[in-house]
């Protein structure tokens, strides 16, 4: 369960400053940031770029290209469901399409009263005991319907 | 003396319900005033019996698996704590066959020791190779390493040494050691396991390799999906801090060597070894042309070492027992072990090291135990989404780098992924293609629209449309994505899609493949 804040620059401010005199600082500033908010605000790249005195093009491009960033603030939980080869050969888009009817929404959306959002993952690293999801950072393996659907009321309570 | 129970920690037991299942037995134990201490081990990676839960006797160690919370209470009753007869109980672990075959040099520790206990890890050969490293100095040990034959475990199977002593040749007083764990293959987990189980022991190699090369900090690269991963290895850098086996002068011999943690961020293609380079950097993980080599041009433009977590892992055992020894396993120009992973519908899901040059069938069919579903196999797909589907008729392959590409195929980072006879193979290849479209970089025009031009033709050809035609099409795209791609993403991913279609036709609406009918 998430609890994020609402942006302030204040609070991105101290995020960014914790960080900035790492080496190569982008990456772990945009995790921490996105811990703290949900997504990474626009504004947050701006700041980001001021103080690691790079283009805001180069933040911008650098929030856009890895899947795990977000520019808006995700449902309470998020559930991560294996869409990879080993998790497919063990039934597991019977069981996709089945967390996704019975949340109502698709891959990538957020149930409207915003308690879940469903995400593909491409593994992880459960393959030893496929089909496999994450709700949050809790780690499930060996799904069948019970368990898909056990672990679905759990992140739509 | 309290008796010791072991409940994995790893994150496939957890997601099975080791943390479940260690509260229930503390909480029972509590109750029932027996005196017990809970040992959060690595897992032994027989997952089909995880969680696995073991008693220390004098014996050895007795196991029941796989165990549930509601079992607890059964086991309590029948002694398990004495290791008393219950359903579950499956003897000593060691003696379990998966187990007793294997050959457990880089897994040696894992699933027996607390990843987090120096003293647990010095009490099972723990910075013996660490101690030794620095009485030899840095030419040593790079022949060592040579000698050893030890190829990259991340997929290209490059020689380790020959790599170490290109970065020790560079003369620049900054260098960098890199561990690529970011482990995106589908059927691959060896290196999650390695970093829960015993992160000590990379840390060791990459200290190891610090000293050989003149490299005094390094960074270990985690995918985002493995936050237990990033949290054993934090937890093992804070603890060799303060046993004075990271930092400044180590173990009073004048080297330093120091780490840190680096979380990825979802993009498989930073598992290539310069876009991971770049996103250390903080930037986009576009793939870097090569040459320059990261041996020569790496991290922050300095000369650097990047090595995959296995391939780190296995050098302070080389060290330690020397590499002659590391040599003598294997087979051709395969030298040593490799820690292999069986995934998909497999009846015995989990890790097998043992000596290269065991067949694909016997892994497949004898450790592997066949299908979870009971189904015949039809298909095995080695070395991740950019690794070969090879057919049952293949199953007299041996284990090796160059026996696999002999047949087009590759053991990458040693996945195998069995699938039963439910499985489409032309949806299969059409996910290998849309695979590729979704973690493309988008630095070359073949990979970043040729992938998505193959997810259409592969829609087309299953719809039966111009089925000929559009096979003769997807060829040739194949044959533009292999040689007009920066990296193997692009370039590999015609594999999948081409051995699909070649071992199994019938699949694509094509006519089947007469040769197996002469087998
Ligand atoms: C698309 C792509 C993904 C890769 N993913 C990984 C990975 O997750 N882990 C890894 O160690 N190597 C990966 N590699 C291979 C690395 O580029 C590189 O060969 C390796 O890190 C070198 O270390 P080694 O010699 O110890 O194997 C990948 C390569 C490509 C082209
Ligand atoms: S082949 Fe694909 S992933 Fe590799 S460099 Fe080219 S566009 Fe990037
Ligand atoms: S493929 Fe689903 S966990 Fe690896």
């Amino acid at each position: 369960m998430h609890n994020y804040e609402s942006f302030s620059a204040e609070r991105a401010e101290q995020i960014i400053s914790r960080h900035k005199d790492r080496k190569g600082a982008t990456l772990p500033i945009l995790h921490d940031l996105q811990e703290t908010f949900g997504c990474v605000p626009d504004e947050a790249v701006v700041m980001i770029a001021e103080t690691l005195n790079l283009s805001r093009a180069e933040v911008h491009g650098c929030v856009t290209f890895y899947h795990d960033f977000r520019k808006k603030v995700p449902g309470r939980r998020i559930l991560k469901v294996c869409r990879a080869e080993s998790c497919q050969a063990a039934g597991g888009n019977a069981l996709i399409a089945r967390a996704e009817e019975r949340l109502g929404i698709g891959m990538g959306e957020t149930t409207a009263d915003g308690s879940v959002t469903l995400e593909p993952v491409y593994c992880l690293g459960l393959c030893h005991s496929s089909p496999a999801a994450m709700l949050d950072d809790k780690v499930y393996a060996m799904l069948d319907e019970a368990k898909i659907d056990a672990i679905v009321s759990e992140a739509d309570r | 003396m309290s008796t010791r129970i072991f409940i994995p920690r790893d994150a496939g037991s957890l997601a099975l319900g080791a943390d479940e299942v260690a509260k229930a037995v503390a909480k029972r134990a509590q109750k029932d005033g027996i005196d017990i201490e809970i040992v959060r081990n690595g897992s032994r990676g027989m997952f089909w019996l995880e969680p696995l839960v073991e008693v220390e006797t004098p014996e050895g160690r007795i196991g029941y698996g796989p165990v549930q919370e509601s079992d607890v209470d059964s086991l309590f009753e029948a002694n398990f704590f004495e290791a008393g007869d219950h359903p579950l109980k499956l003897g000593l672990v060691e003696e379990i066959p998966f187990f007793k075959r294997q050959t457990r040099l880089t897994f040696a520790r894992v699933g027996i020791t607390d990843p987090r206990s120096i003293e647990d890890y010095k009490a099972h050969g723990g910075y013996v190779g660490l101690k030794k490293a620095i009485e030899m100095g840095q030419e040593a040990i790079i022949e060592e390493i040579t000698t050893s034959g030890l190829r990259g475990r991340g997929g290209a199977g490059f020689p380790t040494g020959i790599k170490w002593n290109t970065v020790y040749q560079a003369q620049s007083p900054e260098k960098y050691i890199v561990c690529n764990a970011d482990e995106g293959d589908s059927g691959t987990f060896a290196d999650r396991m390695l970093m829960e189980g015993d992160p000590l022991m990379l840390i060791e190699g990459m200290t190891i390799a610090g000293i050989a090369v003149g490299a005094t900090y390094g960074y270990v690269y985690i995918r985002s999906e493995y936050p237990h991963a990033v949290e054993a290895m934090n937890a093992a850098i804070e603890a060799a801090r303060e046993a004075g086996t990271l930092g400044d002068n180590i173990l009073g011999s004048g080297f330093s060597y120091d780490m840190e943690v680096r979380v990825g961020a979802g993009a498989y293609v930073c598992g290539e070894e310069t876009s991971l380079l770049d996103s250390v950097e903080g930037k986009r993980g576009e793939v870097r042309a090569k040459p320059p080599l990261p041996a020569h041009v790496g991290l922050f433009g300095k000369p650097t070492i990047i090595n995959n977590v296995l391939s780190l892992s296995a050098v302070p055992h080389i060290i330690a027992d020397g590499g002659s020894h590391y040599q003598e396993f294997g087979v051709g120009r395969s030298r040593g072990t490799m820690p292999i992973q069986l995934a998909g519908n497999i009846k015995h899901g989990g890790l097998y090291e043992t000596a290269f040059g065991i067949t694909l069938g016997e892994l497949v069919n004898d450790i592997g135990g066949g299908t979870r579903s009971g189904k015949e196999v039809r298909a095995v797909q080695v070395g991740g989404p950019l690794g070969a589907y090879l057919h049952p008729s293949q199953f007299q392959l041996p284990f090796g780098y160059e026996e696999f590409s002999a047949e087009d195929a590759l053991i990458g980072h040693g996945g195998i992924v069995v699938f039963d006879e439910t499985v489409d193979m032309a949806k299969m290849a059409r996910f290998a293609m849309e695979f590729c479209a979704v973690e493309s970089c988008g630095k070359c025009t073949p990979c970043r629209i040729g992938s998505s031009r193959g997810v259409e033709l592969l829609d087309k050809i299953m719809a039966g449309e111009n089925r000929q035609a559009n096979l003769a099409v997807l060829e040739d795209l194949c044959d533009t994505m292999k040689f007009g791609s920066l990296c193997a993403l692009g370039g590999f991913t015609p594999y999948p899609v081409m051995s699909a279609l070649t071992h199994f036709p019938e699949d694509f609406g094509a006519e089947p493949k007469r040769l197996e009918a002469a087998e």
